[in-house]
């Protein structure tokens, strides 16, 4: 196996007093779907707003295909084109069509010429379903939807990585299985996926690898079944009868 | 007041271009207005702390004193520092100076209305900071700002009538030009107050023309939530 392709060593992340979290360190493989788990509060979001460079870390460092992008030398314009971020509450543009959401990376940033931009665009808005709904503007269209093409607008820019925040906690239980289905897509194409959410049935069937994080340390890390089944930290059990508890019957519906 | 009819009938060459110039000089009291409201907005919401007090001491200075003293200060006062300016000029300049400070605040406003999620989604695509102010923040603002924004094109126009008192010889002074001649003050201005509502009912119309023009479908709604 070649290396990895994104690797956080000993990243360290403080708001003024608060430590976030400490020295965490993970390696992710060229084509692996990890899923970080862990109650809230505990430094997930903040460790993927370090990792595509939104937000500082106060120490240690992060490569992206072997590339140290924590330099002061590192052009974080350039890095952020490479790793694809899908946020909670999608954050779509809201001035913007669908088509327009995912073309404008490729013609502002990428400066592609438009009629190609167009054709990609059209391409990625294809892959997510909703080649359809080119023409509408964000406020035209379901939160399901809306995700969808925050995933479409992330994978036009041909990224190295995805990395997901809770892409489906914002959704309505029925919306839910849309934003999933083409996750499970992706990582069936062998998309690289870095993916923060509780939907348990997700990150059974479709993880590589399981992350559980609980204030801003990883206590644990496995394959879905070693973790769900044979987990080796007290603390780790106890998360994961809540979570299931919580999130269970939910879960069965869209399955 | 029955005067009025034969007035218009009389008076019509100069009410006309009274008004004209009334007009320009709204439009350009606007225009410069928008690029210096929108440079202070942008500097109080994005700029360091240079910008941000340059900014603050702009807005505050203009907003807080009165326009005809702006005017004054400018038409009769610069002289005295060597900057000597014509009456058109120091108009445009003490109305664009005086609108940019109001227009600023109503950008900042829906500037910070917008969010920092669009700025942050913005970067996370790889734009620069001022790329993404310009291609996500911007658009969304300025449409946001379009409300509160409409009132100030007829606020200002309605401020220019000030400028007769350094003889610029817009709608007012025409007013002042026909009552001298005919000894009938009444008349005269009530005729001009109804050319200045016939000019600001236009003026509301092409605002609404053109808000309606760059509406996008369900964002209002979506910009208030912001
Ligand atoms: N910009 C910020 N400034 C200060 N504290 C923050 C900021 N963002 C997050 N935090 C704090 O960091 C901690 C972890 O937050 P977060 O990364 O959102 O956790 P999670 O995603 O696991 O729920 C929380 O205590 C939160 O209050
Ligand atoms: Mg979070």
């Amino acid at each position: 196996m070649d290396s990895p392709i994104l690797q956080v060593k000993n990243l360290t992340k403080i708001y003024g007093q608060n430590v976030i979290f400490q020295d965490i360190s993970l390696d992710v493989n060229r084509g692996e779907t990890i899923v970080i788990i862990g109650p809230s509060g505990t430094g997930k979001s903040t460790l993927l707003r370090c990792i595509n460079l939104l937000t500082p870390a106060n120490s240690g460092q992060i490569f992206l295909n072997g590339q140290e992008i924590t330099t002061p030398e590192a052009n974080e314009d350039r890095v952020r084109q490479q790793i694809g971020m899908v946020f909670q509450n999608f954050l779509l543009f809201n001035h913007l069509t669908a088509l327009d959401n995912v073309m404008v990376g490729l013609t502002k940033v990428k400066k592609m010429p438009k009629a190609r931009a167009r054709e990609k665009a059209l391409y990625e808005l294809n892959r997510v379903g909703l080649s359809d709904r080119a023409d509408h503007y964000p406020g035209q269209l379901s939160g399901g939807q809306q995700q969808r093409v925050g995933i479409a607008r992330a994978l036009a820019m041909d990224p190295s990585v995805m990395l997901f925040d809770e892409p489906t906690s914002a959704l309505d239980p029925e919306l839910i299985g849309e934003v999933l289905g083409v996750m499970e897509t992706l990582a069936r194409e062998h998309m690289t996926m870095l993916v923060v959410t509780h939907e348990m049935g997700f990150a059974r069937e479709v993880a590589n690898r399981i992350v559980f994080m609980e204030k801003g340390s990883i206590v644990e890390q496995g394959k879905p079944d070693d973790l769900f089944y044979r987990p080796q930290h007290e603390r780790t059990r106890e998360f994961l009868w809540k979570i299931t508890e919580l999130y269970g019957n939910k879960e069965e519906k869209h399955e | 007041m029955s005067d009025v009819p034969e007035f218009f009938l009389r008076f019509w060459p100069q009410l006309l271009q009274g008004a004209g110039i009334t007009l320009l000089l709204t439009v350009q009291g606007l225009a410069a207005g928008l690029v210096l409201g929108l440079l202070s907005a942008l500097a109080r919401v994005y700029g360091n702390k240079f910008w941000r007090g340059l900014a603050v001491g702009y807005v505050e200075l203009f907003r807080g004193t009165p326009l005809l003293v702006q005017l004054f200060l400018i038409y009769y006062g610069l002289p005295g520092l060597g900057i000597t300016l014509s009456r058109e000029w120091s108009a445009f300049l003490a109305l664009g100076l005086n609108s940019g400070a109001y227009q600023a605040e109503y950008l900042r406003g829906s500037i910070l209305a917008i969010g920092e999620g669009q700025m942050m989604a913005g970067r996370a695509i790889g734009m620069s900071k001022w790329r993404a102010i310009w291609e996500i923040v911007l658009p969304q603002a300025l449409r946001l700002a379009i409300p509160a924004w409409a009132n100030e094109p007829v606020s200002l126009l309605k401020s220019t009538a000030i400028v007769f008192l350094i003889a610029v010889p817009e709608l007012m002074a025409v007013g002042k030009t026909i009552a001298a001649r005919t000894y009938n003050p009444i008349g005269a201005y009530v005729t001009v107050a109804l050319v200045y509502l016939a000019v600001v009912y236009l003026l509301d119309a092409f605002l609404k023309w053109a808000e309606a023009r760059v509406k996008i479908p369900g964002f209002e709604a979506e910009g208030r939530k912001a």
